[in-house]
């Protein structure tokens, strides 16, 4: 997945010419006749032709749409009894935990932008004094692993109404103290399972869970749950992802 | 698209054996199988569910070490990518072939009857290297081997999508006994397909006539044995 290749750079010059279009087709049947000669070369190098690549995208972008229209926003994701939640919950982020974010309770605010008509930043005590819910479910991660765990949190569509967020609005975007970021569309933001998530296991999130705020969306695959969320944003401009702007679907549904 | 009924159409003392439809979904299924298997091995990768790995050069989905030089991930992306791509191909592609298969009788002609019986002969006749080759006409040991290969196909599309969407389609993923057995039965469905792979291949080398014939559909008249 280079960035560049050299044969974008060729079609950049391509465009110019009057027969560009003729000698793109050219150049993309080129590319995919020798395709299968990679593939047999190599076995692996056949996502790296940047044709290739377009096509891929474009058949995920087709996936998130499929998904949006598979989406039930009143189906409930399995639940389980207490009993099966995990304790010792996984740590999972692509750095090691001596990389964890160290946030001051004390100076954490949730800072808020975007449709929303209330953008006073939120202080952590202002959030825990907010009605809370618990849930028992499944946390589905992308690699195939997968845990139950008992999140406890503010119904997110509580939330939304709370600070006036335009629920017409297409996504909620979310910054992290890490340099992590997502993004998720409204109608799963709206979900009743969608929560935003202080506690685990009955605890307040410890450093490697998210501490002090995470969003637990239990319709989403893990990677769409951000941890130490700072900053959150509602907008009608698709804003991607960390891991959905490396490739992953960025609906990411369950 | 209509059967080309064996045996009806001859062209030069050759006679169609594979219909075109059956021709055309058999190559676009093997495109999709290789696509799903070899990035499905990669996707596998990043969790093991058993206690081995398959090496990295015979998975799909981008280069490796670009993707851990750049993203610092283990290429997974490409190959979901791949693997979410080819679920299409393979799904549309199987439905036509079985509509194509059920509609126009191809399967009563061609994979039935079959029974236990017939299977334990024309095995042993195989392993003694006893069995020929009939165009237009399967053994009970293809019948069986095609027959499995269709319903292992079906299973691995369920068995996809109830670990693809175990909220979703959570009555699918209860019905394959949940998420985590659901990947194994995933898993094991996938083998199944890589044996059957193993002996049809190996079948297409001893009688390598047979490859030319799945191409352009057409055998010797004086070989064919069809019913019609």
């Amino acid at each position: 997945m280079s960035p560049t290749s050299s044969a974008d750079k060729s079609k950049e010059l391509l465009r110019t010419s009057g027969t560009a279009r003729q000698i793109e087709r050219r150049l993309f049947l080129r590319q995919g006749l020798s395709l299968g000669a990679l593939t047999l070369l190599t076995g692996c190098d056949v996502t790296d032709t940047s044709a290739v690549q377009g096509v891929l995208n474009g058949i995920s972008h087709w996936n998130d749409r499929a998904q949006a229209a598979l989406f039930n926003p009143r189906r409930l994701m399995p639940t389980y009894p207490e009993s099966q939640a995990v304790k010792d919950f996984r740590y999972n982020a692509y750095y090691s935990q001596s990389q964890i974010p160290k946030i001051d309770a004390e100076a954490f605010k949730l800072n808020l932008s975007g449709l929303i008509e209330n953008r006073r930043p939120w202080t952590l005590p202002e959030l825990y004094s907010l009605p809370q819910e618990s849930q028992v479910t499944r946390h589905v991660c992308v690699e195939g692993w997968s845990m139950i765990g008992k999140w406890t949190g503010v119904p997110f569509r509580t939330f939304l109404r709370r600070i006036g967020a335009d629920l017409t609005a297409k996504y909620v975007g979310f910054e992290c103290a890490d340099g992590y970021y997502s993004s998720i569309d409204m109608v799963s933001a709206l979900h009743p399972q969608t929560l935003l998530t202080l506690k685990i296991s009955d605890e307040i999130l410890a450093p490697k869970y998210g501490y002090p705020l995470k969003l637990r969306i239990p319709t989403k695959l893990g990677f769409k749950n951000p941890k130490w969320i700072t900053a959150m944003f509602v907008t009608n401009r698709f804003s991607g992802g960390f891991w959905e702007d490396r490739g992953y679907n960025w609906f990411g549904g369950v | 698209m209509t059967d080309i009924t064996a045996g009806r159409l001859q062209r030069a003392s050759r006679i169609i054996v594979h219909p075109l439809t059956v021709r055309i979904t058999h190559w676009l299924n093997a495109l999709a199988i290789f696509i799903m298997i070899m990035s499905g091995w990669r996707i596998y990768n990043s969790d093991p569910i058993f206690p081995f790995y398959f090496p990295v050069w015979l998975t799909l989905g981008g280069s490796y070490d670009g993707s851990v030089d750049i993203h610092n991930e283990d290429g997974l992306a490409g190959a979901l990518q791949w693997h979410f791509a080819g679920m299409w191909l393979l799904t549309i592609n199987g439905i036509v072939y079985i509509a194509y298969g059920i509609l126009s009788g191809h399967f009563r002609r061609a994979l039935f009857p079959v029974g236990p019986a017939a299977f334990l002969r024309d095995t042993i006749a195989a392993l003694q290297f006893r069995l020929p080759h009939h165009y237009g006409a399967y053994n009970a040991v293809q019948k069986t081997l095609y027959l499995g290969v269709v319903v292992l196909g079906v299973i691995m599309v369920l068995s996809g999508l109830a670990i693809w969407k175990p909220g979703q389609f959570q009555e699918l993923t209860c019905l394959f006994g949940g998420f985590d057995v659901g990947r194994v039965i995933h898993f094991l469905g996938m083998t199944g397909i890589l044996l059957f792979l193993i002996v049809h291949i190996a079948l297409v080398i001893i009688v390598p006539k047979t490859l030319p014939t799945m191409i352009t559909g057409r055998a010797p008249a004086e070989e064919f044995h069809g019913k019609d």
